[in-house]
């Protein structure tokens, strides 16, 4: 345990030391590879988190994105109000100090409030099972976004301009560094061996005496903290946000994410949340590249056809996700288990 | 197969994301490079791939008539997926990577608020064909709009309304999820009221909905002399035909959502006898017009849509403006735009005003048998 707390400070350590050097350029000269790299972060941080509960409680939760719209429109309320504020207090806005003290703020309001509603849609809807939950969350997540888009405060269909384009390498990576951290050690702790129980055996798991909705609603509480962070860092790069960037397509594509990596390998899910993001965008190169025949532009050209036809051609040749157990699967979806 | 080693797939990764980071590079250059962000896949490519096809024909016939300043003109496409996040992105290559001198679009407002921010931090110029939120040209002096406002669109609903019907009844069917349709609405509602309307009813649908039936049945009880739809072409055409169904004699109004086959398709005879309000009528009868019309079925079998033909003028406004510039220097770009006055574009006369903002006609449509005919021109 200690060693991973280590792990995680010398990471610390060396993104604060790479963020301050190559930031500067990184954003302005090569923004391109900037948002990219960025983008991939945020994406690291919805698809771990949602491991915790698709992946090691066996649950299966089709609301991030609700939750995450949460985070990016509590988030960006609140620096549009109140970053004044808060800045005033430490020598005015542009200020670096005041910049990285608003950011984190406004994470940490976003975050707790995708807690909360996490807790609030946990509680009720955690005693279903499956299919059934998958629903409840999916329902969240419409009735979240449809919520924004009544409520004029926020925008409504218009959308949300964010103040500030506060989000950095540092805090992306730092954060999603800490809920790297967090899912492992959770997993790895005593505690956290509820999780893999609720998952493999829920049954056997509450005849053991383990309170498996407790465990339920604490790792959707925890990923729904995550999914608010990473909400919060998208607001605040991307500086505008609509309610239909977090429609149900949005929780898919974490979704993919977790099982293209293999459900419950953190590793693999990190992977493929890397490989997901890079790849529309290495299509998107591909397609103006001359060397390419005109036939293949073409194909390209449509970069959602290339993209689904590589997903299914993954799926095909490792349904176990590209780290998952080869064994989990054959267990769940091959049933081989011996009477 | 299933037995490729995770470091093998990392591997991948790598070799994947060095083919990504040195594909830019592989395009040639001398060119007058001006960048396109538009939405050719997911849920809004209909209106996407019009919109391309429009600003592909004015760069090709640019180009066969010598390019500008010696030099051919490039359109970089780039596609935003109809995903939010994916125009910023694409902005940040355009500006970073191909160091375009001006970017066309996007065609959604939401979309082009991620765009604008950046092409005015970075000091390019930016010319939307297509968004019509009020703030976009609020965000700088460097971003610019080719169609005319909601409040365009809605004055000339209202005004057409009072003018030809002399209607004192009014309704308005908002779709709630559409940011178009809020905004519409409101400027109805404000210069119907003002203007010598005496009773509004507003009702309200969300876009998906396929069921008006309760709405309508509110609005005949109302008794009004027009309805007006300030919606897209989907829901548009399915309230008329259940408005039909319900023996609503009211006359409707629409706005340039309205402007699809799909609408006809959807609604067929019920359409008949409605009027909207569009920015461009392929029926016009007006040389150019008829000239662009031609070119454009030639090439892709069919006749513009409006979104085709705003494009189509945006992709040669920003190439006036360089040739009018004389160089490919942003700021003098932006300085050219600027002073865009009776541009001669197949949308009719376009003119930028201190807002940077398009000035310019509009045009009555009717629908007849399932055929979109012109009524009138609407001038500003």
């Amino acid at each position: 345990m200690s060693r991973a707390r280590l792990i995680l400070g010398v990471f610390l350590l060396f993104l604060l030391v790479l963020s301050l050097a190559v930031e500067g350029v990184l954003a302005t000269t090569f923004a391109y590879y900037y948002d990219v790299l960025i983008t991939i972060g945020i994406n690291v941080i919805l698809a771990v988190s949602l491991n915790l509960v698709n992946g090691y409680t066996g649950q299966f939760s089709l609301g991030h994105a609700g939750f995450m719209a949460v985070g990016a429109y509590a988030a960006a309320s609140w620096s549009n109000h109140l970053d004044p504020v808060v800045a005033g207090v430490l020598g005015g806005m542009g200020n670096p100090a005041a910049t990285n003290v608003c950011l984190v703020v406004s994470m940490l309001v976003g975050g707790l409030l995708a807690a909360l509603a996490g807790l609030l849609v946990g509680i009720p809807s955690l005693r279903l099972r499956g299919d059934y939950l998958a629903i409840v969350t999916l329902g969240f997540g419409e009735i979240i976004r449809t919520a924004i888009l009544n409520t004029d405060f926020l925008g409504a269909a218009r959308g949300l301009s964010v103040r500030g384009n506060y989000t950095n390498l540092f805090w992306t990576y730092g954060l999603a560094g800490i809920c790297v951290y967090t899912v492992l050690s959770l997993v790895n702790s005593t505690y956290g061996r509820g999780f893999l129980t609720v998952r493999d055996d829920e049954v056997a798991a509450e005849a053991m005496g383990i309170n498996t909705t407790r465990y339920k609603v604490a790792a959707f509480v925890i990923a729904a903290f995550f999914a608010g962070i990473a909400g919060a860092l998208y607001a605040h790069f991307k500086a505008f946000i609509t309610p239909e960037g977090f429609n149900f397509f949005r929780s898919v594509d974490v979704v993919v994410m977790v099982i293209l990596g293999g459900m419950g390998s953190t590793l693999g899910v990190i992977l493929a949340a890397a490989l997901l993001t890079i790849l529309p965008e290495i299509l998107r190169a591909l397609a103006h590249t001359s060397f390419m025949p005109p036939a293949f532009q073409g194909l390209l050209e449509n970069r959602l056809i290339a993209y689904s036809l590589l997903l299914i051609v993954l799926m095909l040749t490792r349904p176990e996700g590209l780290f998952g157990d080869p064994s989990a699967v054959r267990r769940r979806f091959i049933r081989t288990r011996p009477k | 197969m299933t037995r490729f080693a995770p470091r093998t797939l990392a591997f991948v990764l790598v070799l994947l994301s060095a083919c990504f980071a040195l594909a830019p590079s592989w395009r040639a250059g001398a060119q007058v490079k001006v960048g396109a962000v538009s939405c050719l896949t997911g849920e809004l490519s209909t209106f996407g791939v019009s919109s391309i096809q429009g600003a592909r024909l004015a760069v090709d016939g640019l180009n066969g008539n010598g390019g500008l300043l010696g030099q051919k003109l490039e359109l970089l496409v780039e596609d935003n997926g109809s995903k939010a996040g994916e125009a910023a992105t694409i902005a940040r290559k355009l500006l970073t990577q191909d160091h375009v001198v001006a970017i066309l679009g996007d065609l959604t407002s939401s979309a082009t608020m991620e765009v604008a921010p950046l092409a005015q931090a970075a000091g390019v110029p930016l010319l939307t064909p297509t968004a019509t939120g009020e703030e976009i040209t609020r965000i700088g002096d460097y971003i610019f709009r080719s169609c005319f406002l909601n409040s365009f669109s809605g004055q000339a609903m209202a005004r057409f309304a009072l003018d030809r019907f002399n209607a004192t009844r009014a309704v308005v069917l908002t779709d709630v999820k559409q940011d178009y349709s809020v905004g519409l609405a409101a400027v109805i509602k404000a210069y119907f009221q003002g203007h010598g309307g005496k009773d509004l009813l507003e009702l309200s649908f969300s876009s998906g909905d396929t069921d008006f039936r309760a709405q309508l049945t509110r609005a005949r009880a109302f008794r009004p002399d027009v309805i007006f739809v300030p919606a897209y072409y989907p829901e548009a055409g399915l309230i008329l035909r259940q408005a039909r169904q319900l023996e609503i004699k009211s006359r409707f109004v629409g706005g340039e959502g309205w402007d699809s086959p799909t609408l006809l398709q959807v609604a067929g005879k019920s359409a008949d006898g409605t009027y909207y309000v569009n920015h461009f009528s392929a029926a016009n009868p007006k040389p150019d017009v008829q000239a662009f019309v031609h070119a454009y079925r030639q090439r892709y079998g069919t006749a513009p849509d409006a979104l085709a033909a705003l494009w189509y003028d945006g992709a040669r406004l920003v190439a006036d403006a360089i040739s009018r510039a004389g160089s490919t220097d942003p700021k003098k770009i932006r300085d050219a735009l600027a002073a865009t006055t009776n541009f001669p574009g197949v949308t009719g006369s376009i003119s930028m005003d201190a807002n940077r903002n398009a000035s310019k006609p509009g045009v009555v449509l009717t629908i007849e048998d399932g055929q979109v005919r012109m009524v009138e021109d609407v001038n500003p």
